[in-house]
């Protein structure tokens, strides 16, 4: 009997604070079936750098600088489906707060104004990305598939969506594992 | 300082007092107090809490809701210019340009003297004599360059609007032609003297043997919504008549306001009789602010004429009366139960339904809500008999009905026919030639392409509230649709979140196709929020909000198509343009300071 061949996901964060892996995590002693049917590529769990060939790819976070775009670009290429996951990765969520403020008025405010930071000028390092200014949800800058909502979702409804994904079927987030206030 | 207050305060008092201090007048109380200050400052909204006895939440709720409300100063002259495809049509942008520019300002502030803002506001039902603008509420007609030069010379000079040229403010009635409605020459309280003859029920009767179906735009048989009014429990009754004509492209119901205004009025009292109503209120869009003063005229003249009032025409038990309350600037509030809403002094946002108007409407009472045309058919159908009523027009939409023709015709203008006429017919009437398309019923009604014209307005074919906009081919149907989107997605009252949220996305696709980013994939978008607008919303306005976006797809595919990038998938704005401001304030431009737009 041939082994039936794993598929690969790959996830990162982006303009997100990490609570969502945390989320990925919540699923618990089911990473144990889980990684029955599933490997993982480029991920914070592998500390893998570029990701490859890939089934699924899981984002969170939305984008708010240059070196965002290139690693969900990077994604977009690699993953037959991706998916945006949380509330800044499908709104831009707290990142987008700065929105409704002026980039430099920003920057001005924390490197020259403030005091204690950079020694009174703005990184201008190449090694740095620099933040766009506004924050996007990923949709706008690469085509996403798929939708988790929530702010993180829950290890449950992560576990729901995957194994349907995984099973061939259209995800369900029915009454319970969406919540609206 | 605090007696200067005080004084302020005090000149608010005869407002309040007209109103009773009514919380139920909210609305009415603050768009006056909006007409003598100018805006509705926080002292203001702290005093009426107080002399009102409600929370300051519940004013700054209302105040917010409405666009002609302001809690913050908008200038001593507000100019709001009218965004209708067809003032767009004929250079309001330019027009809107050049005004800035003379004053020094830009668009939406106010100047820094604070002297004048300047802005867009959605139609002002003048599309047949566009471009048109609003001035501190009050409508200007046929724009020019030169007048738009002469109103803010006028405006720097601070000239008082009592003083500006009385030709400004004409507006005309353009009538081109005319049918039982327009020509009829009934004497005042001639119909109603039918009514009271044959009495209440037989008015019903008589309105549902006439096949008289609501001119709004939805058709509702009218008597069988005065039988379930009449038959309803409850002893307080109430008529409203809807004259909030926000649909873009829709004038019908200002110009017969102004020339038939009694047939108005004596088709509420004949609704009030058939029903049992005590109470009458006309709901006149805040756009129309200038038909006030002689519509009271009218009303009062009835009262004298023993036509309003207690025991009209000598009948004791017969007592009604009509009140005109004024809109603000809110499209939603031509729904009926919004309209409702805001006649109680609430933000506009339709009301759960069922239970109907009919029998839970104004203050919860039953109440017959009707547009201002219904109420003129009802009065002549009354007049001239059911039978002779139901001999105009098709078997299922007897009577005629007024079209507000605008666009490009030579003859824009009010045109009345029996139901049943075509499309062909009423743009061979209107002079119209090398017609693309026209929008039947305004942005939530239909897109009518050239293969089409041969189809007639009525309920069996296509169910039109009045407006009639004329695109000839020069016209561009995606910028048509885009004007549409952008409409609804300012409109949305925002209560259901399909709606607030739907509408917005919608204008932001149109957009991102405008600006050449588009895709197929966002034609597909189009679709999918054209579904979940459809299937979730509260109101109809979400249900509509979709229409033009699909008809004009369907019948004019390639002007999306010749705007769309050849990609599967395009970002929705600029990517290295968005870190412009990064790099300007680093002073970087290495490769990594920039993004390609396109995948390499």
């Amino acid at each position: 009997m041939t082994e039936k061949k794993k598929l690969r996901i790959a996830t990162t964060s982006l303009a997100g604070c990490f609570g969502c892996h945390m989320s990925i995590l919540d699923i618990d002693e089911r990473l144990f079936p889980l990684l029955e049917l599933v490997e993982f590529d480029r991920s914070p769990l592998t500390d893998i750098k570029h990701c490859g060939p890939c089934d699924i790819g899981i984002v969170e976070g939305g984008v708010c600088n240059a070196e965002n775009v290139h690693v969900l670009r990077e994604f977009r290429k690699n993953c037959k489906i991706l998916i945006s996951i949380g509330a800044c990765a499908v709104t831009g969520g707290l990142p987008a707060q700065r929105n409704h403020l002026d980039l430099s008025s920003c920057l001005t405010e924390v490197y020259l104004t403030e005091p204690g930071l950079a020694h009174g000028h703005i990184p201008n390092d190449p090694e740095l990305p620099l933040p766009l200014d506004k924050v996007h949800p990923n949709h706008e800058v690469v085509k996403i598939d798929y939708f988790i909502p929530g702010c993180p979702p829950s290890g449950d409804a992560i576990w729901k969506f995957l194994t349907d994904l995984i099973a061939g079927k259209t995800p369900e987030l029915g009454h319970g594992l969406i919540n609206y206030d | 300082m605090v007696a200067d207050a005080s004084v302020r305060m005090a000149e608010l008092d005869p407002i309040l007092g007209r109103y009773a201090r009514d919380p139920g007048s909210l609305l009415q109380i603050l768009r006056e107090i909006q007409e003598l200050r100018g805006c509705i400052d926080p002292a203001t909204v702290t005093y009426l809490g107080s002399q009102l006895s409600i929370p300051r939440a519940r004013i700054e709720g209302v105040a917010g809701f409405y666009s002609f409300l302001h809690l913050q100063p908008h200038g001593e002259y507000r100019v709001l210019f009218s965004d209708n495809i067809t003032d767009r049509m004929l250079g309001n942008q330019q027009l809107l340009e050049a005004m800035c520019h003379q004053l020094w300002l830009q668009p939406g502030k106010v100047s820094e003297d604070g002297l004048v803002s300047i802005d867009m506001t959605s139609c002002t039902g003048m599309c047949d004599q566009g471009p048109a603008m609003l001035v501190n509420g009050r409508a200007i007609t046929r724009l020019t360059l030169q007048r738009v030069q002469e109103i803010a010379h006028l405006i720097r000079n601070r000239t008082p609007m009592a003083d500006w040229s009385a030709d400004f403010f004409r507006v005309e009635d353009n009538i081109r032609r005319s049918g039982p409605i327009l020509d009829n020459k009934l004497a005042p309280g001639e119909a109603l003297r039918n009514g009271l003859n044959i009495g209440g029920a037989a008015i019903v009767d008589e309105i549902k043997k006439s096949g008289l179906r609501g001119r709004g735009g939805a058709g509702f048989p009218t008597g069988l919504k005065w039988e379930v009014c009449r038959n309803a429990a409850g002893t307080v009754k109430h008529v409203v008549c809807n004259a909030d004509e926000g649909e873009p492209g829709t004038f019908k119901d200002r110009v017969l306001l102004t020339r038939q205004a009694d047939l108005v009025f004596e088709g509420m009292t004949l609704c009030a009789q058939a029903i049992g109503a005590q109470h009458g209120y006309l709901y006149l869009r805040g756009e129309y602010r200038y038909l006030l003063e002689p519509l009271q005229a009218v009303l009062q003249r009835r009262r004298d004429g023993n036509l309003l009032g207690k025991s009209i025409l000598g009948q004791a038990d017969f007592d009604f009366d009509i009140e005109i309350h004024l809109g603000a600037g809110a499209y939603i509030c031509g729904e009926e139960s919004a309209l409702i809403e805001s006649l109680e002094g609430e933000r506009g946002i339709p009301r759960n339904r069922p239970p109907f108007p009919v029998t839970h409407g104004y203050m919860q009472q039953p109440t017959a809500v009707d547009n201002v045309e219904t109420f003129c058919s009802a009065a002549l159908a009354i007049q001239m008999g059911a039978d002779a009523f139901r001999a105009i027009g098709t078997e299922k939409s007897s009577g005629s009905k007024l079209i507000s023709v605008s666009g490009d015709c030579p003859r824009p203008g009010i045109y009345e026919y029996p139901f049943g006429v075509s499309v062909r017919e009423v743009l061979q009437d209107c002079g119209a030639v090398n017609t693309r398309a026209v929008q039947v019923s305004g942005p939530s009604g239909i897109c009518v392409a050239e293969h089409e014209f041969h189809r007639k307005l009525g309920f069996e074919d296509l169910p039109t509230a009045g407006a009639f906009m004329v695109f000839d081919d020069s016209r561009d149907m995606f910028e048509v649709a885009r004007n549409f989107v952008q409409f609804f997605a300012h409109e949305s009252c925002g209560f259901c979140t399909p709606c607030r949220v739907g509408t917005s996305m919608l204008k932001q696709t149109m957009n991102k196709i405008a600006d050449g980013h588009g895709t197929q994939y966002d034609l597909r978008e189009v679709e999918h929020l054209d579904h979940v607008l459809q299937t979730t919303s509260h109101c109809g306005l979400g249900r509509t909000a979709c229409n033009p976006v699909l008809h004009t797809l369907r019948h004019f595919r390639p002007a999306y198509e010749n705007r769309l990038k050849s990609l599967d998938f395009e970002p929705g704005f600029d990517l290295d343009g968005a870190l412009a401001r990064a790099r300007q304030m680093t002073g970087r431009d290495d490769a990594g300071a920039h993004l390609k737009t396109e995948e390499a």
